[in-house]
């Protein structure tokens, strides 16, 4: 047995209960998913039973995955190209942008850096419509790129880059140029290099933001072809309201990957998570 | 001199891309909301051309019940839900702060609901809410006997504190996180100095915990305020805005007009009061709490 330090013993205790708060509802959507007896289900919804797996088969699985109304694989296939496109974009043009206006000579940086900050106010539930408009002008409704296009343009992410920019020391600049470097190769050896911690921080917080991105791809997408898991989740859960062990399989399928590939970057996500609030 | 153009024209097709993406998603789109707000513009373009209107959406907006109505539901959602979850999230970060056993996993598990999908979510609180023998009502059964039952959604008056219970158990982790970073700022031998000194636990939180925490409130209040604001997906899947228009939310009311009703021109009318009222709330927030310190 592990001794507890007697001032230990109730956080112990609070924590236990945090964890239960936490896990209960987990497990009884893993419990609901593994049961293929919707009658049973309905049964044992108000008992204990709920939350102890009693019956363990991967049917409503299956039936979710082979679904030919809701194709499954499209709709995860859809989520991950959109956000991982999204990702690298962003990256990229918020990077080469935050150092121009960190270190570079223009002079219209500082009236860019004014726009960046102002933008930064500007909730994004607020320019949906305008935004759902320009996209039908130029054709584009139920596609990939429009789902991809707005989330490159992100004024946090310029913003956070830039702090980072800002910091570097000086001399580091100053030896890369007289080294010969141009200012796009001290940008791609010096600068980036250095900046794995921001980088992390901001994809981070952007994949979470866009895998789970709900209101604009609701009103941008038509049908399963371009339509990401989280439109597909609710659409599923508005017309199968009686499977519920179907719809806990759709959810743990859509849950498992993301909190896998999160839990194993653990120390990455909490460090970012920290630092963005931090800098807020 | 040369080189130095060159540098610049290098720079400019740097900074170029992300300077597209802001002008053309952001920027346009918000000078193109408040100019819809002034016309009767609509979603499918119609053989009359849309013609401007002058504050004509303002006056409808303000005369219409249900908007008010919205705008009273998100701001009971703010006021009811931004205590709950800065409260819950500060308990759990000073547990997970503290000297317990099993430090890491009990952190993993509380991490956990912030990765999940609010569409995994919603549905799995829909279950928890189902009548009338869902996990909830059984545990009311056990108090108001057996055949009772709350309908906790369908229930104008319990909706938006079911709303709210799912969303602060949805979102506390990421308060939680910033928490635990603000404990880890504050000096350890200032707490080695209080108990020497003799300080109960409760004097310590009291006299070091709690203003050591103070630009971690006032950053939280900020943006757990306005997030509340935002508050869209949960009521879209479990309401549609329902009971009577009782979880209607001013983002929920936006859509409604906007996108299923088709008429831009009103709904951006309500897009850029959205924007005024949120920059105004951040403003003003942050204002008293920065006076409020110094004082």
């Amino acid at each position: 047995m592990m001794r507890i330090p007697r001032d230990a013993i109730l956080p112990a205790l609070f924590a236990l209960v945090l964890a239960l708060g936490v896990l209960l509802p987990l497990l009884m959507m893993v419990t609901i998913s593994l049961n293929p007896n919707e009658q049973d289900i309905m049964v044992s919804m108000g008992s204990v039973r709920s939350f102890i797996p009693h019956a363990i088969s991967l049917q409503n699985y299956i039936e979710v995955w082979t679904d030919p109304v809701h194709p499954f694989g499209r709709y995860l296939a859809n989520t991950a190209f959109i956000t991982f496109s999204t990702l690298l974009l962003s990256i990229l043009f918020n990077s080469m942008a935050a150092f121009v206006l960190a270190q570079g000579t223009l002079p219209i940086r500082k009236p860019v850096m004014i726009l960046i900050l102002a933008t930064l106010a500007v909730p994004g539930e607020s320019l949906v419509l305008p935004q759902l408009m320009m996209a039908g002008w130029l054709g584009q409704v139920d596609t990939y790129q429009v789902q991809i296009v707005p989330g490159v343009a992100n004024a946090m992410s310029i913003f956070l880059f830039y702090q980072f920019f800002a910091r570097l020391p000086k001399e580091l600049i100053e030896a890369a140029r007289i080294d010969g470097f141009s200012f796009f190769q001290i940008y791609r050896h010096v600068a980036m290099p250095l900046s794995k911690p921001v980088i992390s921080a901001i994809a981070v917080l952007q994949f979470l933001e866009i895998w789970n991105a709900y209101l604009w791809p609701v009103m941008v997408t038509r049908g399963p072809e371009f339509r990401p898991l989280s439109v597909a989740m609710s659409a599923y859960f508005g017309t199968n309201q009686a499977a519920w062990g179907n719809i806990m399989a759709f959810a743990v399928s859509m849950a498992v990957p993301v909190v896998l590939f999160f839990l194993i970057l653990q120390r990455q996500f909490i460090a970012s998570v920290m630092s963005s609030g931090v800098k807020g | 001199m040369r080189i130095r153009t060159k540098g610049q024209g290098q720079e400019l097709a740097m900074l170029l891309p992300a300077l597209i993406f802001i002008t053309a998603l952001i920027v346009v789109p918000f000078l193109l909301s408040v100019w819809f707000s002034f016309t009767d513009q609509r979603l499918v373009p119609r053989p009359i051309p849309t013609k401007i209107i002058g504050t004509t959406n303002y006056e409808r907006m303000f005369a219409d019940p249900l908007f008010w109505q919205a705008i009273g539901n998100t701001v009971l959602f703010a006021l009811i839900v931004t205590p709950v979850q800065l409260a819950m999230s500060l308990g759990a970060a000073l547990v997970l702060n503290s000297a317990i056993p099993f430090r890491g996993f009990f952190r993993s598990v509380a991490i956990l609901p912030l990765l999940l999908p609010m569409t995994v979510i919603v549905s799995i609180w829909a279950v928890l809410f189902r009548i009338p023998s869902g996990p909830f009502n059984a545990i009311y059964q056990w108090f108001a006997g057996s055949g009772n039952y709350v309908d906790f959604l369908g229930n104008p008056s319990t909706a938006m504190l079911a709303i709210v219970a799912l969303s602060a158990w949805a979102t506390f982790p990421y308060q939680m996180l910033i928490y635990l970073a603000g404990l880890q700022d504050i000096p350890q031998d200032l707490y080695e100095a209080a108990r020497l000194d003799g300080a109960k636990s409760w004097q310590r939180f009291r006299y070091i915990t709690w203003p050591g925490l103070r630009n971690v409130n006032i950053f939280l209040l900020i943006i757990t305020t306005v997030g509340a604001l935002k508050l869209f997906t949960q009521v879209d899947i479990l309401t549609k805005g329902g009971p009577n228009g009782a979880t209607t939310t001013i983002i929920h009311y936006l859509f409604k007009q906007g996108y299923a009703t088709q008429k831009i021109g009103y709904a951006s009318a309500v897009a850029v009061f959205f924007f005024l009222a949120v920059t105004a709330i951040a403003l003003l927030q942050r204002r008293v709490l920065k006076n409020e310190g110094e004082a």
